[in-house]
């Protein structure tokens, strides 16, 4: 029995990808029925959501799991945004989408580097004070280059025409014409998809353990012979990585790369967003990118209700945002991922306890130690697991 | 040679502004090891407080005066009520909350007073001084601006230096446990610290905004000066902040100037990202790189 | 010798860690006791939670008829204890005068010049070096400044933990030589931590020896001293 009960574990270990892919082959599934089931108007939405996601994904790991904090993730998504909309500038553009978008992440990846070999390099509040020097610089670089920039403006982003072999296979398996902001969604889901999958294994690849070592204990890790500066530089560029292709669907989803829409504001609610769901989990970067994305509608409807203009009544979303961080900080530092996780844990122990209990009545000592088999030890670690 | 100058006696007036807020910075950093990032907004807030009070029709001084008056408040408040419990936890717990913070006060002014630029007056004139013929870039307000921040730097350094009320705040940042066996109560001075460096930042507050527009975010990029100053001065020296803000404002100054404006905020970052690279521990550092 | 300092059923941990499992002893007024034992015996466990650094789940402290426990460490010098923490506890970035004031603020009475000429008296180095950083001190002479640094709060019990830690055999016994001069002339009640068992029951009236948490031996220092088998067992001498 135990020893079924290990082989079955160690295969479930063995399989990580395995697993990784499982859980994104029915998320697909799920984005298809959920994309085709509404509206041109939630479509753009739902891609609004994915883009945030993925920029939180990014995020998450880099704080939830290397214990860093970027407040320049809007910043990067800019650098994403604009490198999009530099090659999709009219029709004729002739890159190909999946390279656009590669550019937007190398191009991003490079300024990651660059921040991140400066600033992530040190231990102490540099990568913070960096990213932030960041997310106040590049609107004004947008500004001052405004001949190749566009300024105030932005740059208008042209959609490339959807590829007839992409329009065939949609009509092929909904039965519907695909719109030009299904298409978007679809395209901004997809991303994620892959983007969380290729973190997901990251996170439990050596690299990722790396980063959790020096997380958890610099000392330990550097005696454990990782080398703690690079460690958390790669943390940084993987994630700046992530905001550039989060920025390449923004720029697709909005048509636009603008400075207004990169503001501080943006990269300070991406983080409470990872810090509402729980650090370093993507399910909780997801959970907080959908409230990013819902959340404002619902409060602003009711502070105009309450008799605020609009514009004031827009500000009402990131105070519910700040007040929800704060207080997710003081009260339950998990997130909402994290304390659901160990309260669902908790009540799996108490009945596993239970069980063994009314089974082996004479054994007092066995319910509930640590380390009983019925523990998964990837759900142990509210912060260290992932999806 | 004309523009030389004014562009030095701006950045000099600016790099006080920035010294007066790297200050602040550090003076929460050595007690807490929190870079409080949240004193933009909270400066910001206070502004705010003395433009209603302007707006009612008292004078500017009574406005500045509460506007210190509540910095204080809010940042002995802050302290004691939200950062308090997270002191001596994981560090970036500490951090996460402060951002909480910024986000929190930022929307609260916009929700409060709008989101839109408001003019806040100057009790000095903001034209340059005629000094024979030509109209240099000194302003009154320029030399209240200079004189308020030394004056403020040099009453700090009185109560730190000369004061038992400074020995213990010092005592407290440096070790609070042995802080405490010898009768100090560590938690008054951590408060007393937070609310002395919202003043300052109040202070700076004022100064940018006298004679000229604000709006919720108008601080927002002062505080990454404040930032770059401090690391360029060593995060844990006072003294190293003041002569940072100084340098910084006058480069920045330069940028303005002869660049661009738009490319000021950029210019901050290139600096703090040089230093960082070639003096992590800052231009005065004994050893030019710290533990990395 | 009335008791000073009572130590009764005194139990404190880390989490799952028994660092101090029903610790009970006394020490004289001014007397030297000296607590011995081996590394992780809880000694700086002890001190810490007397002087209420740590937390202490059962058991009592009585100083002098003041109950101890519950009181906050901040509230300590008032109450006539001082306590010379592991590792000296120099605050190396503030000057050696202005360790020494700090010693004198929290306690009752006014701080006066007469304070700071008592121990530079005591300890002439100081007195030199008055205004250097505290950075640039020896080990032995920081071991004075923190030793001049919790007589400044005119204390009745000083609790020292390891005083003799890194130090060369000669500043030690000369430390210890200032220390039994002191216990004489104020009458001093101290509760000396040490590893070094034999240079501190060299100057102690009585020693207690811990191990894992508990009080093994409770004794005169001579009869500590003489009995090989302890010795060898929990003293290493
Ligand atoms: N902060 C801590 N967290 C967890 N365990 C601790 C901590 N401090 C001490 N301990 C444990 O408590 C026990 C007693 O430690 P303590 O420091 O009191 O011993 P000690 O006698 O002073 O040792 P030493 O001679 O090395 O100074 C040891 O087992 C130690 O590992
Ligand atoms: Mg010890």
């Amino acid at each position: 029995m135990a020893a079924l009960r290990t082989r079955a574990s160690a295969w479930w270990a063995g399989s990580i990808l395995g697993r990784h892919l499982l859980v994104a082959l029915l998320g697909l599934v799920v984005v298809v029925v959920v994309l085709e089931s509404s509206s041109d108007f939630r479509n753009l939405q739902l891609a609004s959501m994915a883009y945030l996601g993925i920029a939180a994904g990014g995020l998450t790991v880099l704080t939830g799991l290397n214990g860093q904090i970027s407040l320049g993730h809007g910043a990067l998504m800019a650098i994403g945004a604009y490198t999009t909309a530099l090659l999709l500038d009219d029709r004729e553009a002739s890159t190909p989408l999946p390279l656009v978008v590669l550019a937007a992440v190398v191009v991003t990846l490079l300024v990651g580097i660059a921040v991140g070999a400066a600033a992530a390099r040190l231990h102490g509040p540099y990568l913070a004070g960096a990213t932030l020097a960041l997310a106040v610089a590049v609107p004004g670089i947008a500004l001052y280059f405004k001949e190749q920039l566009g300024g105030e403006q932005g740059l208008r982003v042209v959609l490339p025409d959807i590829p007839a072999w992409v329009l065939d296979l949609a009509y092929f398996v909904t039965g519907q014409d695909l719109t030009r902001s299904r298409y978007v969604a679809y395209l901004a889901w997809l991303t994620l998809v892959i983007t969380f999958v290729l973190l997901a294994n990251l996170a439990r690849s050596r690299v990722g353990r790396r980063w959790r070592a020096v997380r958890d204990d610099e000392v330990a890790a550097e005696l454990a012979g990782v080398h703690l500066g690079r460690a958390r530089v790669s943390a940084f560029v993987v994630s700046a990585a992530a905001a550039g292709a989060a920025g390449a669907m923004m720029a697709l989803t909005v048509r636009l790369a603008a400075p207004s829409g990169f503001t501080l504001t943006l990269s300070l609610t991406l983080l409470s967003a990872v810090v509402l769901g729980g650090l370093g989990s993507l399910a909780g970067a997801l959970l907080g990118a959908a409230l990013l994305t819902f959340l404002p509608q619902v409060v602003t409807d009711i502070g105009v209700d309450a008799g605020l203009s609009d514009i004031r009544a827009a500000e009402l979303a990131p105070l519910v945002y700040g007040v929800v961080m704060v207080l997710v900080i003081l009260l339950a530092p998990a997130g909402i991922v994290g304390t659901v996780r160990t309260a669902l844990l908790k009540r799996r122990l108490r009945r596993s306890a239970a069980a063994q209990t009314r089974t082996a009545g004479t054994n007092p000592t066995a319910p509930g130690t640590p380390g009983t088999p019925t523990t998964d030890p990837a759900t142990t670690t509210s912060k260290g697991s992932t999806t | 040679m004309q523009q030389l100058l004014n562009t030095a006696l701006g950045g000099l007036t600016l790099g006080m502004v920035y010294a007066a807020f790297a200050l602040a910075l550090v003076l929460i950093w050595r007690s807490t090891r929190v870079v409080n990032f949240a004193q933009a907004p909270m400066a910001m807030v206070t502004t705010f407080v003395a433009l209603v009070i302007v707006d009612a029709g008292h004078s500017y001084w009574l406005a500045f005066a509460a506007a210190l008056a509540s910095g204080l408040v809010l940042g002995a408040v802050i302290e004691r009520v939200v950062v308090r419990p997270v002191e001596g936890g994981p560090e970036i717990n500490a951090v996460i909350l402060t951002l909480g913070l910024f986000i929190v006060l930022h929307a609260l002014a916009a929700v409060i007073f709008g989101n839109r630029y408001r003019s806040f007056p100057a009790p000095f004139g903001v034209r340059g001084i005629e000094v024979g013929g030509t109209t240099i870039a000194l302003t009154g307000f320029g030399i209240f601006t200079i004189l308020a921040v030394l004056v403020t730097m040099g009453l700090l350094l009185l109560l730190f230096q000369r004061t038992d009320i400074g020995l213990r705040m010092r005592a407290s940042a440096f070790n609070p446990e042995v802080a405490r066996l010898l009768g100090v109560r560590v938690g008054r001075m951590l408060t007393l610290g937070w609310a002395l460096a919202s003043v300052v930042g109040s202070l700076a507050g004022l100064l940018i905004a006298g004679g000229s527009l604000v709006h919720p975010g108008y601080m927002d990029s002062v505080v990454v000066y404040g930032f770059v100053a401090a690391v360029l001065g060593g995060l844990d020296s006072p003294f190293g902040a003041v002569v940072g803000g100084l340098l910084l404002g006058l480069a920045l100054s330069f940028v303005s100037g002869y660049v661009g404006s738009q490319l000021v905020a950029l210019a901050a970052l290139v600096i703090l990202m040089l230093v960082l690279v070639l003096r992590p521990g800052g231009l005065f550092a004994q050893t030019a790189a710290r533990r990395v | 010798m009335p008791a000073m300092l009572t130590v009764t059923d005194l139990a404190a941990g880390y989490g799952p860690v028994r660092a101090l499992d029903g610790v009970s002893f006394t020490a004289e007024r001014g007397r030297v006791t000296a607590v011995l034992g081996a590394n992780g015996a809880g000694k700086t466990t002890l001190l810490r939670t007397i002087s209420g650094l740590h937390r202490a789940e059962r058991g009592s402290v009585d100083l002098d008829g003041q109950r101890l426990d519950r009181v906050a460490a901040e509230r300590m010098p008032a109450l006539g204890l001082a306590h010379v923490p592991e590792g000296r506890g120099v605050i190396t970035e503030l000057t050696v005068e202005e360790n020494l004031r700090l010693g004198a603020l929290g306690r009752a009475g006014k701080v006066d010049g007469s304070d700071l000429e008592r121990v530079y008296g005591l300890f002439p180095v100081l007195a030199d070096r008055r205004a250097a950083t505290a950075h640039v001190l020896s080990g032995g002479e920081r071991q004075m400044l923190v030793v001049g640094r919790a007589l400044m709060a005119r204390p009745t019990t000083l609790l020292l933990d390891e005083p003799s830690l890194g130090l060369a055999p000669r500043i030690v016994a000369q430390i210890f030589e200032l220390l039994r001069g002191l216990v004489e002339s104020e009458s001093l009640t101290v509760l000396l931590v040490e590893q070094n068992a034999r240079s501190a029951l060299s100057i102690a009236h009585r020693g207690v020896v811990l191990n894992l948490g508990r009080v093994v031996a409770d004794d005169d220092a001579d009869a500590l001293a003489a009995d090989d088998q302890l010795r060898h067992a929990y003293l290493g001498f």
